[in-house]
Parts: structure tokens; sequence; C-alpha cells
């Protein structure tokens, strides 16, 4: 969940209206925002960087408000501020306007080049004329940008945003992709030219862009944006160019996004150009821009669209579980920045999504809306009258009953992992990787997280190490899943139902452990016997210790071994004493 | 044991004093050694309430072994005096005599006696003085006598660092009769016995009372670990709500029924590698049903269902990709997708508690792996109003009443709900589970009616069963670090109480 850091007193003045941190946090709590933590620059530098670094730092109150996921809206003090004004019914929602250029002149044209197929195919522009910034409002502006990176676009794998000074640059533009070795221009916060090769190498070890180089690095080609006098606007996800830079001063912004995914781009553009066009001399006009694509196709941005749907007062009441009427639904709607009206027919209410919300894609998020304003916490609570007899999973069941009676039977329950390291289901146990059928993670941080465990045995071992100091002997058990390769699923791999018991003492206890087995087929009931029963035969197994091992058959199938460990196995477990085991799967008396 | 006549002695002594008598004085009276009066007392008082004792310490003076031969012989100075005829002693015949040599320097300092080096024949000793006082022997006799409070303290340490008297802490006891006194002993039994009960002759007897102040001998029994223990109250729960069990025993999940198929869309950062655990081999899955596989696409891809979809280019090879499943909401999609191929529609109640896996940064309370609870209803015209019933219902059964609800979001359900409980300990609202209806995108390509509304909440196990048990670092219950002692030691639960 994305956080908005705000100062408070700045968020007060915008909503008009000072409130105590317990009145703010529950307005945010009924709005689906968390205010997650009060805090100033000054605490934040404290707790990360200790107190020297610290000193002079400002300790304006700082507001940190967690805001959902998918409210792009809500990333920056202008959204938020909107968004709840309207919720309180203190503004009505603005309407986005795109325009033309207001000297009948031509739109700025951003011109795409077939090159960027193969690296970053899309992009979108827009302008902001006339814009006023006052130090808080370019904060807000850069910050938002930032924020949009981190979310809608991916650390800007899917789309990245460049902003410019339009006064210091001419179109139109060019977006073409080229050779990092024929890139060359003076990067923002540098002081002199580098190469595209050299700026990669460069930022390697920035800590902020170094994270953003993967995207483009083992491309043959960057993508690049130039004016109409060979100036570099940006050279996308990485960096612009230092001579377009936008400062306090700059009046006019040539935005542009590009991206992989273009729906997202549209998103983002329309996110940044709704917020801040409250800034420019005509509140939340955006000058239209056009972006010529390689096979000739013209389209123009910011989309700005706004789109109506059409759903019943009753669809919103059955699902919410409320009785209001039309009007009243249609009002709740508007107070969510979706300005609805009651159509005449029947009960049925135009709701018109604004380009701010992106979120709305179905009417389920218009319900959810109506609900929010609503008020979750006045909907009457009522139990569903849904009628259904209970079951338990079979496998579960038998669990459950299984446990009991090891308990009983002397035995304390462990939990172990189900994740593990290679080493612990294969040399630790003398085996080889390859015979266990084990899955494989792909991505693990650490290497106890290598694979799926394909037996409890060594976890129940590991439980043991942990616990030396523990009066012998120690007597465990767990009943859980192991995983396994099977060809067989859909996936190809099944999880197993195994059942393994440890006897840790100074003396091995290998009839402690049988004296189990037996008691455990006697839950079962199954008699001791060689065909319809269950009996133990010598068998070799590199984990136990030679002639001290027999594989358990139950009605002629095998379903796993007994005997006393292997000495190795012992140390390997960093164990001094001896161990007898059983390792059994219970899936066959289902 | 001390015999059964000095027991009777000392009660009845104990009897003719009202208010109490020290074991001392008993041993004064009956003229034996205290120590054996403390076995008496000991002795009495393991017959239950013939007596009271109570003990106490005293501090008194008592003689030396030199102390006591002074107080009977009288001083070394003394003895050398009273040694020394009229006409003198030979210093080398006095000094011979056991108490010659102290006793010689001693009479000498007090004048008592004087010596003649230039006598013929060898130093002589001449008694200067007719009669002499022996203080010393006086002061020990008084000590000797228990009358040592008529000396000054001066006098005492001087005769404590002449090794004549020494302070010593006497332990004794104050001994009163007890509730059931009497001056006869009966001979007490330990235990009843199978003879004893043959013969009746444990009408007769007295049994020797037990000490239940001490602890019992722990029964040799195994124990359950506190997590399951909780697991095991979820499980009941739901089944007394009527709940399914889902058949959750597949850690292995494919990204296509685990996102996909949650219109969880492919550019999700929980699809991250930083996130979700992948599977090296087996990489992907293979068979889908494949017609339900072409509406998740579409749906994704370009929307339906009434939806605007999410408009991104979807694709097989993202679905394929095998995972550890990151929620069991994955096997719900599969047990709703089995629903919707059913003949007819029929309302459902299933839940699971199972393990789920995150590739996450560790710390004390998140490990890479935990249990979720799950429950989820489907049938047709559920609202939120009754989510909220249900789920009121449900912690109701965990004795949390006070419940209120926030707006999320989570990329399946719309609504989705945050649940907070007021924790009357912490004094304010805290999070405990996530709540929701599923999307129509998930739920109308698999099939299902499209009035059919699916509502559905999940929880963490460790996290509440954490908070029961007082544990703060999530090491120490779940995984190989667990502390035995503390599954040894942890009380049944009831989550209701």
């Amino acid at each position: 969940m994305p956080t908005v850091s705000v100062k408070r007193d700045l968020l007060f003045e915008a909503l008009g209206q000072k409130y105590t941190d317990e009145e703010f946090d529950e307005l945010c709590f009924e709005f689906g925002l968390e205010l997650d933590e009060i805090t100033s620059e000054k605490e934040i530098l404290i707790r990360e960087q200790g107190g020297e670094k610290a000193e002079g730092a400002s300790d304006v109150v700082l507001y940190k408000i967690d805001v959902p996921a998918n409210r792009y809206d809500l990333l920056c003090l202008e959204g938020l501020v909107r968004g709840l004004q309207v919720f309180k019914e203190k503004l009505e929602a603005p309407r986005y306007k795109r325009v033309s250029p207001a000297d009948g002149g031509e739109p700025q044209r951003l011109v795409i080049t077939e090159e960027t197929a193969s690296v970053r195919p899309h992009a979108v522009a827009a302008v902001l004329r006339n814009i006023t910034f006052t130090q808080e409002r370019y904060e807000s502006f850069i910050e938002l940008q930032e924020k949009l990176h981190q979310n809608i676009c991916r650390k800007r794998t899917l789309v990245a945003i460049g902003t410019h000074d339009l006064d210091t640059i001419s179109g139109p533009f060019t977006y073409t992709a080229k050779p990092p070795g024929e890139i060359r221009f003076k990067p923002l916060s540098q002081s002199r030219e580098y190469t595209a090769a050299e700026l990669m190498s460069l930022y390697k070890t920035d800590s902020h862009l170094r994270h953003y180089l993967h995207i483009i690095e083992n491309e043959p080609l960057y993508p690049i944006i130039y004016d109409s006098n060979g100036i570099v606007l940006s050279m996308p996800p990485i960096i612009n160019g230092d001579h377009s830079k936008i400062s306090l001063n700059t009046k006019n912004i040539f935005i542009e996004c590009t991206a992989t995914d273009l729906t997202k781009a549209k998103i983002t553009l329309d996110m940044v150009v709704t917020m801040f066009s409250v800034y420019c001399d005509e509140p939340f006009t955006v000058e239209e821009a056009e972006v010529v694509y390689p096979d000739g196709r013209l389209s123009v941005y910011p989309e700005l669209a706004y789109r109506t749907e059409t759903l019943s007062g009753d669809f919103i009441n059955k699902r919410v579980g409320i009785n209001e009427s039309a009007e009243s639904i249609a009002q709740l709607l508007t107070r969510m920045c979706l300005r609805s009206e009651v159509s005449g027919e029947g009960d049925l209410i135009q709701v018109e999504i604004p380009p701010t919300r992106a979120d709305v894609i179905h009417a389920c998020d218009i319900m959810e809306d109506a609900a929010i304003a609503y008020g979750f916490n006045n909907i009457v609570r009522s139990t569903p009258r849904t009628y259904t007899v209970a079951n338990q999973l079979p496998v579960n069941k038998l669990t459950e009953l299984l446990r009991q009676d090891l308990t009983a039977a002397g035995f304390t329950e462990a939990l172990t992992f189900a994740l593990c390291s290679e080493e612990d289901i294969a040399d630790k146990l003398r085996k080889n990787i390859t015979e266990t059928r084990a899955v494989h993670i792909s991505n693990p941080k650490t290497a106890d997280f290598q694979v799926a465990r394909t037996s409890l045995l060594p976890g129940l071992l590991k439980t043991i190490a942990a616990n030396r100091k523990m009066p012998l002997p120690l007597k465990l058990f767990e009943i859980s899943d192991v995983v396994l390769k099977d060809e067989t699923k859909d996936v190809g791999a099944r999880n197993n139902r195994r059942l393994c018991a440890v006897y840790y003492n100074k003396s091995p206890g290998f009839e402690v452990i049988h004296g189990l087995l037996d008691r455990v087929m006697q839950l079962l009931d199954v008699k001791p016997g060689r065909n319809q029963g269950y009996h133990i035969q010598a068998a070799e197994d590199s984990t136990f210790f030679p002639g001290r091992c027999a594989e358990i058959f139950s009605c002629g199938k095998s379903i796993g071994h007994l005997g006393v460990l292997h000495p190795d196995v012992i140390s390997r477990f960093e164990l001094t004493m001896p161990c007898s085991a059983i390792d059994i799967d219970i899936e066959p008396f289902l | 044991m001390a015999d059964n006549g000095l027991l009777e002695s000392v009660l009845r002594l104990v009897e003719k004093v009202d208010g109490g008598t020290d074991s001392q004085d008993v041993a004064a009276d009956l003229g034996v050694d205290h120590q054996v009066i403390v076995g008496a007392v000991k002795s009495l008082q393991a017959l239950g309430e013939v007596i009271s004792a109570e003990q106490k310490s005293s501090r008194h003076w008592e003689l030396t072994g030199e102390g006591r031969e002074i107080a009977e012989q009288g001083s070394h100075e003394a003895r050398v005096f009273n040694a020394i005829p009229d006409e003198g002693l030979p210093q080398n015949q006095l000094m011979k005599m056991p108490s010659g040599k102290v006793g010689f320097s001693k009479a000498m300092s007090n004048k008592w006696i004087r010596l003649d080096k230039a006598h013929e024949g060898g130093p002589r000793v001449f008694k200067t003085v007719e009669a002499i006082e022996d203080t010393v022997r006086d002061k020990l006799q008084l000590v000797q006598k228990g009358q040592s409070a008529k000396l000054e303290d001066k006098e005492k340490n001087e005769l404590k660092k002449r090794k004549l008297l020494s302070e010593v802490t006497v332990k004794s006891y104050w001994i009163t009769k007890g509730s059931s006194f009497s001056t006869t002993i009966t001979k007490q039994e330990t235990e009843l016995t199978p003879e004893m009960i043959a013969s009746g002759s444990w009408k007769e007897k007295k049994f020797k009372p037990y000490n239940f102040e001490a602890m019992g001998v722990a029964p040799d029994c195994g124990h359950l670990h506190p997590l399951m223990k909780v697991r095991t109250q979820f499980r009941q729960i739901f089944l007394e709500m009527g709940f399914t069990e889902m058949p959750t025993n597949n850690f292995i999940e494919s990204s296509f029924w685990n996102f996909d198929s949650l219109f969880q869309p492919q550019q999700h950062p929980a699809r991250d590698q930083h996130d979700t655990f992948f599977i090296s081999d087996p990489a992907l899955a293979h068979e889908f049903p494949q017609d339900y596989l072409e509406r998740v696409k579409k749906v994704h891809s370009e929307g339906g269902y009434g939806s605007q979809g999410y408009k991104y280019d979807w694709k097989i090879e993202e679905a394929q990709k095998n995972l550890l499943r990151t929620h069991t909401t994955a096997v719900s999609a599969r047990m709703l997708y089995k629903l919707a191929q059913q003949e007819k529609f029929t309302p459902v109640k299933y839940f699971s508690i199972d393990r789920v896996f995150r590739n996450e940064t560790l710390d004390a309370t998140h490990l890479a792996e935990f249990h979720q609870i799950e429950g989820v209803v489907a049938d047709y015209g559920l609202t939120l109003g009754n989510l909220m019933g249900i789920l009121h219902q449900f912690f109701t059964k965990l004795g949390i009443t006070k419940l209120r609800f926030k707006p999320a979001y989570n990329p399946y359900t719309e609504p989705s709900m945050e649940v907070f409980s007021y924790h009357e300990g912490l004094k304010k609202w805290v999070e405990v589970g996530n709540s929701g209806v599923f999307r129509p995108e998930m739920l109308l390509p698999m099939g299902l009616p499209e009035g059919v509304s699916v509502i559905a909440w999940g929880l963490s196990l460790e996290r509440p069963t954490m908070i029961k048990y007082g544990i703060n670092n999530i090491r120490e219950l779940v995984g190989h670090k667990v502390n035995l002692q503390m599954v040894y030691d942890s009380p049944i639960c009831r989550l209701d109480s």
C-alpha cells in the first residue's frame, strides 16, 4: 500500500478545517485511508540516521497516510484534499477539460519512430499552460511523479514520466531509440555531457537510479526523446536532460510518458495533469498534444475520458444490503467523485466515471463507493440464510484424530517448516538430491528456502537440535504434508500427508518406535499380518544404520520405514545421542 | 524418630503450660540435650495438628571448652598462685604445670607473684599477696549459670578474645498445643495399603497428613503444539457454522489459479520475484480448463461481463509459471470453478486453514510461510451486510464482539473491507482480518450464475495464537527453533475465554 507524506498544517489549510489527530484518523478510516504515522522530517532523520544528522531538520508535523493501491488520484496532497472535500460535500468534483492551444496555434507534437518498437513502443504527451508553482506545489509535483513511478508505473518498467520546461525547447519532438554510444547529452544534476553508455556506468552506484538501469541495460537501442533542435529531453526510463529541467519559475510544462503498457501510460498522464492543472491560470484545463505513431496514426492526449455507466438503485441496495432511494444513492456516489443523476427511468442512475477514477472498471466498483459513502459501519449486519451441512476433509479429519492419540502415546507435536535447504533433505539424510523427487524454488533469498521438504524427518531432527537442553528422552512427532513431483498433476507436483516420529535418548529405543508403529496400526484398525495386515521387513536405506532399518508394509503396500538413524545423519544434524525414527504415508488409510 | 516415651513427656510438659513453652526449657526440664527435643518436636509435627511449633532463634553466650575448665578449676593464673607454697617454687618446676606458661604471665601482670631471678638454686617464684579473687572464674561461672546478662559487654568481649566465651545462635521452637492436642501418641500410617482395605484396619489407623503445598509428579505424556491447538479450535468454529473444509493439500500452484483466475493482473506487484516463490522444477503447469482459460484471458485483456478489463496483453506463459501458493484463495478459486461446473448451482460454505508462502523479508512477526484461515460463502443475493453479519458471528466465537470495518483494496474483491476489533488492553482498534465480495470478473468467467455473490474473509493463524499464548517472537512458535518447554507448558485453547 503506497504511503503519502503530507504536511499536516498545509493539509488542514487546504481542507479549510483543523482536525485533532483522532478526528482526522476517524475521517481516514471512514474514507478507506489509514493515518499510518504522525511524524516530522526531524523525527525520521533521528530514527534513520541518528540525532546528529537531524540537527536543523524541520519539525513541521507530517502525516503519513496509507492510500489503497488502486487510488492513484490520492497519491498527492492535491488529490487527497480534492477527494476528501468532495466526500465532505464542501467541494464539487471539478471537470477536467482538454483544450486546444489558446493562440489557435498548432498543438505540440511527439513523433514516435519505429526503432522504439523493440524497447518501449508507446508514448503519450500533454501540456500544462500558465502554471504557478510555489515551493510546496513544486515539491508535491515531483513527489507525485515518484509515487506514480513506484506504483502504477511498476518502478518505471511499464511507464516513465518526463516533465520539461516547454519554454526551453521547441517541438515537434521525436521519440526514437538509438545505440547507447550514439546518445550524448548533459543529464539532470550533472555538469557535463555523457554518452548513454557512460551514464549507465555512472548510475551503477546511484542509490536511486541504479534500480531502473536493468530495464534497458541489455537492449541494443535505448529510448531517447529529442526536440526539433536535437536537444535531449529525456532518456526514458532513466533520466531527463538538464536543459529542459523544470524549476519554481516554470510556466509551461511539457509532459511525456513513454511506456510498454499504453493503458497505464494514459492513466499516468491523466493523473499528472488532473492533479496539477489546478494551478494553471485556467484551472483544470490541459492543453492537448499530438502523438504520431510510426504507421502515421495520430492520437491526441491526454484522453481525460469521462464514461457513463447506468445502473439501478435496486442493484446497489441489493448488493450492499441497504434500502435507499435512487436519489440518495446518486448523492452518495457524487460524494465519491462519481457525479450521478437519476435518469428518470425507474430507479436507473447515470454515473459518470471521471478520468481520475481509473480504478472504477465495473459496476461493483460503483457499488463499493456507494457503500463507502453510506458508511460501512452504518450498514445493518445480517446473517445469510444459506443452509449447508459441514464436511471435514478426510485427510485432515484423520490427521486430527491421529494427533490426539499420538500425544496420548507420549509423543509431543512439532511444527516445522515446509521449505528447507537441499542439504536438509539430501546430504544430511545421506540421500542424493535427484532421488528425492523434490520441488525446487527458483528465487530463494537464502538456502533455507531452496526446496519444498520431501520428508518430515529433517524438521524433527532440527527441532531436537534446538532443544538439546531439554531432559531426555525427547519424543517428537509431526503429521503434515511433504511435496513430491508428480507428473500426473496439472502443476507437476502433489502434497503427501505423512506421519513422522523420532525417539532421542541415550539408547536408540528401536523398540519404542516399533511400539509406536504397533499403536498407530492398532488405531488405524490394521492387524499384524502379511496379507491384509501390516508387517515390517529388513531393508536398506541410506538414512538408517545398516541392519537397523525395516520397511513397513500395510496390506502388501510399502508405506514407509522405521529404524535407528545412521550415525552420520545424527552428527550432520548436530546431535550426539542415538535416535530412532518412523516415517510413513498415511494417505493409504483414508 | 524419637521414642514415644519422650514424645509423651514433651506433650505432658506442653499440657501444663498455658501459652506455650520453649524447646530449650523443655530440654532443661527433661534433662536431655536440646537437639533431642528438636527431633521430638519434628516427630510430633509429622503427626498432624497435635502441637504447633514455631521456629525461633536466639543468640546467647556459651563457655568454650577452656572456659568450662576454668569455671571448674579456676583460671590459669589462680591455679598458678594456688600452686605456690609460702616458701616459693622454682620457676622451671612451675612452668611444667599445665597452666604454667599462661598462668605465670597473667599472675605476674596481676602482681600476685614475683620472680627472684638471683635466688640460689635457680630462679624462684613467690606469692606477693595473701589471697586472690579469681574474677575470671567468677564471670565464667555466671555465664555458665545463664546469667551472662550480669556481665558488661566489654567483659564478655575480653573473655571472647581469650577464647573462653563464644556467642552462639540457638534455633529452638516455641511449642503450643495444636488443634488435635493429646498427650498420647498414635502411630500414623503413610499410605493406605491393599492389606488395610482387606482387613479393614484402616478404620483404626491414623494417616500421616499430606503436604498439599508441594507440587505433584508431572504425568508422563505428550503435548500438542499450541498453533495446532488453535487450528483445531478454528476448524471447530467453522464446522459449528456449517462450513465444509476445502482440499488445500497442494502447496504448489500455478500462477493461473493463484493470480489470473482471481483477476489479479499479470503486472501486479504480488507477482514479483520479490514477493512470491517461483518454482524452477517443475517450472510450468500444463493442463488448464481451456475454455475457462480463454474467458480469463479475455476479461483481463479486453474486459467483458460489464467490466472494462485491465486492457493489457495477457500471456499464457505468465499463467503457467508454477509457484508456492501465496494464499489459500487459489484453492477457493478451484473450488468455485468446480462449483460452477455443476449442472445446477447449490449454495456452499467453505473454509480452509493451511500454509501459504511469501518470499518476504523475515522479522519477529513474519516468516516465509504461515497459516491462512479462510472462509467463503457462495449463494444468491448475498450482501455486504451479510458479510458483516457472518464476520460478527465468526468473531463472536473467538470472543471478539466489537467489530468495525474499513474500506480497503484487494484486486479480487470489491467491496473489500479490513476488519478491526477493539482491543481492550491496547485501548485501540486493531486489524484482525480482511474480507470482501469476490469480483464479477472472477466469478462470471468461471460460469457461476449472474445473481450469485461470493463473500469471503481471511486472517492468519499465527497472530491470534501469538496473542493467545503471549509469544512475541514467531520463531519460538513456528519451526524447529520452537521452545519445547513452551509446548509442554501451554494450556488448552479456548478462544472465547
